[in-house]
């Protein structure tokens, strides 16, 4: 069709919104995978020649170190929020609608809320002389306070924290929609409670669980103030190596190859997801 | 008993996980109206927090800043956000799955890749970090949030409306003005509060972004937590927290308005 000429309102719509995404979302993505097969200048940030120098050191074992313990806290950390958010959102939907309503908009305050005065208000509760420690010391369970902060359990309570409600939030909607005359069929179909679980509430639930592991996983190792705030020098995430190197040690292809993995992660996360409702939709009808 | 049991734990487990959630913030808010210097002790009532917090013109100017960015940014991406989905939602083009694409990986991916992206395009042109690189990125990550808040919002309407408005004459830039904004108008409203509060909150992308020209407030916070406990920060968090949830409750409220 040829309508485009005469429709200037439509013309005009369409070179704004591909101008702004080209020039700040696709362009800026390319110069982030060109700058990770740069070499490193201290001077200009990059200079040539082409080099996977970046992609080796990230195998470097001091680095792998990092990125690894920084895995591990994420991991846990989406653990954590899956054993705590799926009987949550089970629940959640199990509730009557017109309270559903307002525990569903407690759950997205977070969202709307500083997520770094919150990780600072956690400090108010782990610090040696915190909430925490005053609270345990009054009623004797302890003599002298617990080291809490500034360590892997203070990283890992605060990504939960502030993570929680995006692992929740995809499963409610799953379990939102997961009818009670399938478990009502399951069960006349002579399954047990364990077995309805694993053979249909499970796949069915599925697709919420992949998206919250992808809303939880890759924060989780970027979210840099975290550990800055909670975690002192030694628990780092991929975020603070990504930080450091683009703002501190200024070298640059190092710091973009680091966030080209991440990327990668994501996109492999991403796919995960797809698969699996697709995989859902097939069966389903 | 099982049958109480069943009632119950459900109920206890929902209960407990919300004071989980919502405990810290409540420290936050009582211990930002204590007297004692140290932070952890309690003192007594005061307001000397918020005070001091309010004779620190570097603070009030950070403050400013902040709320006049996240006024732009909240104005610019949902102008540019609107048409976006106006375009998703009516027109056929080429790539238009490529453009939900790529609405849907800025959504997705970790914000500090996104951060990084745009120093390293805002470098590259030899633009000065300030006012308008933090504008240009903040625009970016609320773009996709006020898409889908319009897009949800039109998927619910009906087509014949802007049909009827064509057949009777109107050109496609009168019938979106006179039929189309006013559906909208409360998705618009929702997105621009979001996008308003986004813009305030937000760390990552900002420390990669700004400059010494333009001090905003989140930066200023994190300056502060890095080490230690400050008493201002909170002050100045209980009044952040209060004014989002504030924002949130309008929005809310325009949509649920709008629903009946």
């Amino acid at each position: 069709m040829t309508k485009g000429a005469r429709q200037p309102f439509r013309t005009a719509v369409l070179i704004l919104v591909w101008g702004w995404l080209l020039m700040l979302v696709l362009a800026p993505n390319l110069l982030v995978v060109g700058t990770s097969v740069l070499s490193r200048d201290p001077a200009e940030f990059i200079r040539l020649p082409f080099t996977l120098d970046n992609y080796i050191r990230l195998m470097d074992p001091l680095y792998l170190d990092v990125f690894l313990h920084s895995l591990y806290m994420a991991a846990v950390t989406t653990i954590c929020c899956l054993i705590i958010g799926y009987p949550f959102a089970w629940a959640l939907s199990r509730v009557s609608k017109r309270r559903q309503t307002l525990l569903v908009f407690l759950l997205i305050v977070p969202f709307w809320t500083n997520s770094l005065v919150r990780t600072y208000a956690l400090k108010l509760l782990l610090a040696t002389n915190g909430l925490i420690n005053n609270a345990l010391l009054a009623i004797g369970v302890i003599d002298e306070p617990l080291t809490l902060l500034y360590t892997e359990l203070a990283v890992i309570i605060g990504l939960v924290y502030l993570l929680l409600p995006f692992m929740i939030l995809p499963l409610y909607s799953v379990f939102d929609d997961l009818r009670d005359e399938l478990l009502l069929a399951s069960h006349d179909l002579g399954a047990g409670r364990w077995s309805t679980f694993v053979h249909v509430v499970v796949p069915l639930t599925l697709p919420g669980v992949l998206a919250g592991v992808l809303l939880v996983l890759l924060p989780a190792m970027g979210m840099f103030y975290v550990a800055d705030v909670l975690g002192g020098s030694r628990n780092l995430l991929v975020g603070n190596v990504i930080k450091n190197q683009f703002l501190d040690a200024r070298d640059w292809p190092f710091g973009a190859a680091a966030s080209v993995l991440l990327t990668v992660a994501m996109a492999v996360l991403l796919f995960a997801h797809r698969l699996s409702r697709r995989r859902l939709g097939e069966e389903g009808g | 008993m099982e049958r109480v049991i069943a009632r119950w734990l459900p109920r206890t487990y929902l209960t407990l996980v919300y004071v989980l959630l919502y405990l810290p913030i409540l420290v936050l808010v009582v211990f930002s109206f204590n007297a004692s210097r140290t932070g952890y002790q309690w003192d007594g009532l005061s307001l000397h927090w918020y005070e001091s917090l309010f004779n620190n013109r570097a603070m009030v100017k950070a403050m400013w800043n902040s709320l006049w960015l996240a006024l732009v940014a909240a104005t610019v991406s949902t102008v540019i956000g609107a048409l976006t989905a106006l375009a998703l939602h009516r027109y056929r083009f080429r790539g238009k799955r490529m453009l939900n694409g790529m609405l849907f990986v800025v959504m997705m991916s970790p914000e500090i890749v996104l951060a990084i992206s745009l120093l390293a395009l805002f470098l590259l042109i030899g633009m000065q970090l300030g006012f308008m690189s933090l504008l240009l990125a903040h625009v970016t990550f609320c773009l996709p949030f006020v898409v889908i808040t319009v897009m949800a919002r039109l998927s619910g309407f009906d087509e014949r409306l802007p049909e009827a408005a064509r057949d009777l004459g109107a050109s496609d830039f009168t019938m979106t003005r006179t039929v189309l904004i006013p559906v909208i108008m409360p998705a618009l409203m929702a997105g621009w509060l979001l996008g308003f509060t986004l813009s305030l909150d937000d760390v990552v992308v900002s420390t990669f972004v700004s400059g010494p020209s333009y001090e905003i407030l989140p930066l200023r916070i994190y300056s502060m937590v890095r080490v230690g406990l400050k008493p201002e920060v909170n002050a100045l968090g209980t009044l952040l927290l209060v004014f989002s949830l504030v924002m949130l409750m309008l929005s809310q409220w325009i949509l649920m308005r709008s629903k009946r």
